[in-house]
């Protein structure tokens, strides 16, 4: 179907031409960026993160205000200002975070703003009447009554879909739509947009993940820092390039996980039955994992299925109902976080803002976070400000931070840079155990290189890691062992990752496969050391 | 970083500015002669030794105010109950001042540590039901409040009054224990030094020593501050105690200093000034000094200017609230600053 040359395949439906948005903090996210699209493809935007992508697109859609630059919609000079502007203009977006109400209906939200009256009240039958033809239309089938909050990710997003094709979107900007699925729910993502397009739609394809590029675009616009590098058919580029224009070098797209030693090591950290019930919903059920020196135990699994209430738990951050954890020897149960890293513990957080760093502190600031109270940075009393400093510039230097100096705000630098100084923190204190909870979440591939590297070498040496990861290749690629979490459960446990299929794998993460618990837990704890 | 501290100080004078001129069009509406009223507003404080002196002094207690809720501030915490501490911390001190029996010096020394632990356990309270049962310090600083300044009154009226005195005043200090003045026109005494030596204490624990940079995170972000270990509710309840008893102090240095007999029959109001102060010097204990020089400036501006023309020295709370508002209001001036960015982006990328 691509590069079938339909005649009005060459009008740019979409033009954008000049764009400079430079955020408060002096961050310029996009300068003098030209974008075009054409009617009726499936156009790649690809670069690595913070290199303006959802910016642009956010400029396109209202969200923010361009200091520069002009948008003109099918030939025409337009001004948006606010996401009403660009709906009435056929812009639909789909967000990376599904903005639903999850206790309304799926016809109820894809109506919501533009409801069928029946008097004054809402014609609940009309509404779903009008959502089941629009599913039938594009193919895109969601059961209308049911409630979005009982609903897997994959139909939340074809909710999104057709809520933007509902309000007559006919260019759809998909920002990261593959980030949250499975293997399964990618491939019938893909079947829905290509049939989309042959109805002529046109749509913006928003990821980091080249091989979907690959598979699903016709063109593929390129952004670094900002800037635009190119566009290209994309049947004319291979993946390599694509990736040499995104980060300006050759890299190594496949991470190589840690040697086995041959001999496993002790066990480093221990959890046993744990469970944890959160507003009302039991999100962690009997867990039980170990993970032991020199190896990568990974988590595989969609996300909110328990992976962040896990490491929460381990980390002491929330307390659990019931259950132990062991950190090298020592019982961590109830103990709090800084009690559980003086046992040797570090942790990745999933959401560095949140967590990993005060943005508004310096980098130095940042990175003494964990050790302000140990020497040589502290004598216990006083900070030793000429110890900060330098092991600021020596991290700095270590770990490729790319800041003006070890002063400079966390929150002025760019996502891998941040993601960088969390690293930088928690790798440096010779950690004996590592909770390493999406680390490579939203960076580029430059910097997911390092991380990875970085990963591995702590596993060689000895330190034992557990491995939080949504992307199923990374988190394949990298683990020594494997075990995937469906609902706060453990359903299924791999001794060995070499050979296992991505498709299998995605069978357990849907919960509709599982091995016995008692197996599960039986083959991880009761195989005797080598 | 130096551009942003730049554009703080550049909206900071643009507000006082602002409500300069808002202060003189109110001046103009209610005055006779509002040019001469408003020149004894601005030149007041500069029109005789006593004044000025008089406005040194008023700088002293409004310092130390500023610094309690600068540093509870610091750790994110509220802290309305710098008034209480102070006025109990002077009651403290009017107390130990009365009763012990010890030679100079030390005798001041001893009741400046009462005022401190008087303080202290003002800010305690607060701070423990902040830890313990996460209470919202505001409400329980603000009220308690009430308590100390009705807690201190009974203490004053039944045990430290003195019956020869026609007023209802505490007893006279022991001189032993007084802070001496440095001359005779102005009150302005030795407890300047001990101010000064307050606000470097102050930096140095918040920015040079661990237990600050636990204050200081936790103010940043409490989340990143608990994920990296750093004990918060410790914290919390560490900075209220710390900033009571800085309060407590400036209660006992004012009684040690100017008054020498316990003397109010209200809360004095330097606790909510506190507050005024530490959003002026953006909770920098260095800048403290200064944001209280500029609060007693345009108080004892306002007094000179409400005796000798016809405008009520209220007028400088109208001041005072419009640059509060400027300066707390984030995005005042926000657009030049982005001007600003935009500019230095651009030179930045034709350098390169």
């Amino acid at each position: 179907m691509r590069a079938q040359a339909q005649p009005q395949a060459t009008d740019p439906i979409l033009l954008m031409k000049g764009i400079t948005k430079v955020y408060p903090n002096g961050l310029v996210a996009n300068s003098n960026v030209t974008f075009e699209v054409r009617k009726g493809e499936i156009h790649a935007l690809v670069g690595e993160n913070g290199a303006g992508k959802t910016t642009l697109m956010k400029v396109l859609f209202g969200l923010e205000k361009p200091d520069e630059g002009s948008i003109f919609i099918k030939g025409e000079e337009v001004r948006i200002s606010s996401p009403n502007d660009a709906i009435r203009y056929g812009v639909g977006m789909v967000h990376q975070h599904f903005m639903l109400a999850p206790s309304l209906t799926v016809a109820e939200n894809i109506v919501l703003g533009a409801e069928p009256r029946k008097g004054i009240w809402f014609d609940r039958k009309r509404a779903e009447q009008v959502c089941k033809e629009l599913s039938e239309k594009y193919g895109l089938h969601a059961e209308p009554a049911a409630k979005i909050k009982d609903v897997p990710v994959g139909i939340r997003q074809r909710v999104e879909i057709l809520k933007a094709l509902m309000r007559g979107s006919d260019i759809l900007v998909l920002d990261e739509p593959t980030a949250v699925l499975t293997p399964q729910e990618t491939d019938e993502l893909f079947e829905a947009l290509k049939s989309l397009k042959a109805m002529g739609h046109t749509i913006i394809f928003i990821s980091h993940k080249l091989r979907e590029v690959k598979e699903l675009s016709d063109r593929v616009t390129v952004l670094r820092s900002g800037k635009v590098i190119g566009t290209r058919d994309t049947d004319q580029v291979t993946v390599e390039e694509i990736s040499r224009m995104m980060v300006g070098r050759d890299v190594v797209l496949k991470p190589m996980r840690p040697k086995a030693t041959g001999t496993r090591g002790e066990v480093r950290l221990l959890a046993k039955n744990l469970n944890l019930v959160q507003d009302g919903t039991q999100v962690l059920k009997d867990v039980t994992l170990q993970v032991r020196a020199g190896e990568i135990l990974g988590i595989a699994g969609v996300e909110g299925n328990g992976q962040v209430e896990l490491a929460e738990v381990i980390t002491g951050l929330s307390p659990c109902d019931s259950g132990e954890i062991w950190v090298c020897g020592q019982d961590a149960t109830g103990k709090s976080p800084g009690e559980i890293r003086d046992m040797g513990l570090s942790h990745i957080p999933q959401d560095r803002m949140i967590f990993g760093v005060a943005s508004n502190a310096s980098i130095s600031e940042n990175l003494i976070s964990t050790r302000y109270d140990k020497r040589p940075v502290s004598n216990g009393f006083s900070l030793d400000i000429k110890a900060v400093a330098k092991l600021g510039q020596d991290l700095i230097s270590r770990f490729g931070i790319k800041a003006s100096s070890a002063q400079q705000a966390v929150g002025t630098l760019s996502g891998g840079n941040i993601q960088k100084v969390v690293i930088a923190r928690e790798f440096s204190t010779e950690p004996k155990v590592i909770i390493a909870n999406q680390p490579t979440r939203g960076i580029d591939i430059g910097a997911t290189e390092s991380v990875h590297k970085y990963l591995v070498d702590a596993t060689e040496s000895g330190t034992a890691v557990l491995l939080v990861s949504a992307d199923l290749t990374e988190v394949m690629s990298l683990s020594n062992r494997l075990i995937v979490m469906y609902e706060g459960q453990v359903v299924a446990y791999f001794d060995e990752v070499q050979g296992l299929e991505e498709e299998e794998i995605g069978l357990y993460m849907l919960g509709l496969k599982r091995q016995e618990p008692d197996e599960v837990t039986a083959s991880m704890m009761g195989r005797p050391v080598e | 970083m130096r551009r942003n501290a730049w554009f703080e100080l550049l909206r900071t004078g643009v507000a006082i500015a602002a409500a300069l001129i808002i202060g003189f069009i109110v001046t103009s509406l209610v005055s006779e002669s509002p040019a001469e009223a408003f020149g004894y507003f601005l030149k007041g404080p500069f029109t005789s030794i006593r004044r000025f002196g008089s406005f040194l002094e008023a700088a002293v207690p409004l310092t130390f105010t500023g610094l309690a809720v600068s540093l509870v501030f610091s750790a994110g915490q509220f802290n309305m109950g710098a008034e209480g501490q102070f006025f109990i911390g002077a009651v403290a001190a009017t107390a130990a001042g009365i009763f012990l029996d010890l030679p100079p010096v030390i005798h001041t020394v001893a009741c400046l540590a009462a005022g401190m632990v008087a303080g202290a356990i003002g800010g305690f309270i607060p701070g423990i039901l902040k830890a313990r049962w996460n209470a919202s310090e505001l409400v329980a600083s603000l009220m308690l409040n009430y308590v100390f300044l009705k807690l201190g009154m009974y203490l004053i009226t039944y045990h430290l009054r003195d019956p020869s005195a026609g007023a209802l005043v505490s007893l006279p200090l022991k001189e032993s224990s007084w802070l001496p003045q440095f001359t005779r026109t102005t009150k302005l005494h030795a407890g300047v030094f001990v101010m000064f030596l307050v606000v470097f204490a102050c930096y140095y624990f918040l920015y040079r020593t661990s237990k600050g940079y636990e204050a200081r995170m936790t103010g940043q972000n409490i989340s990143f501050a608990r994920y990296s270990g750093i004990p918060v509710l410790k914290v919390m309840l560490l900075i209220q105690v710390l900033g009571g008893a800085v309060a407590g102090l400036g209660g006992a240095v004012e009684m040690l200093g100017i008054y020498r007999r316990f003397q109010w029959q209200a809360s004095p109001g330097y606790g909510f000034d506190g507050v005024i102060i530490a959003i002026l010097a953006r909770n920098n204990p260095l800048l403290v000094p200064l944001a209280a020089v500029f609060l007693a400036y345009l108080r004892v501006g306002a007094d000179v200017m409400a005796m000798y023309a016809d405008v009520s020295a209220e007028m400088v709370s109208i001041i005072q609230a419009v640059i509060i508002l400027l300066v707390t209001a984030e995005a005042f001036l926000a657009g030049y600053r982005h001007r600003l960015t935009l500019k230095e982006v651009k030179q930045r990328a034709s350098a390169s």
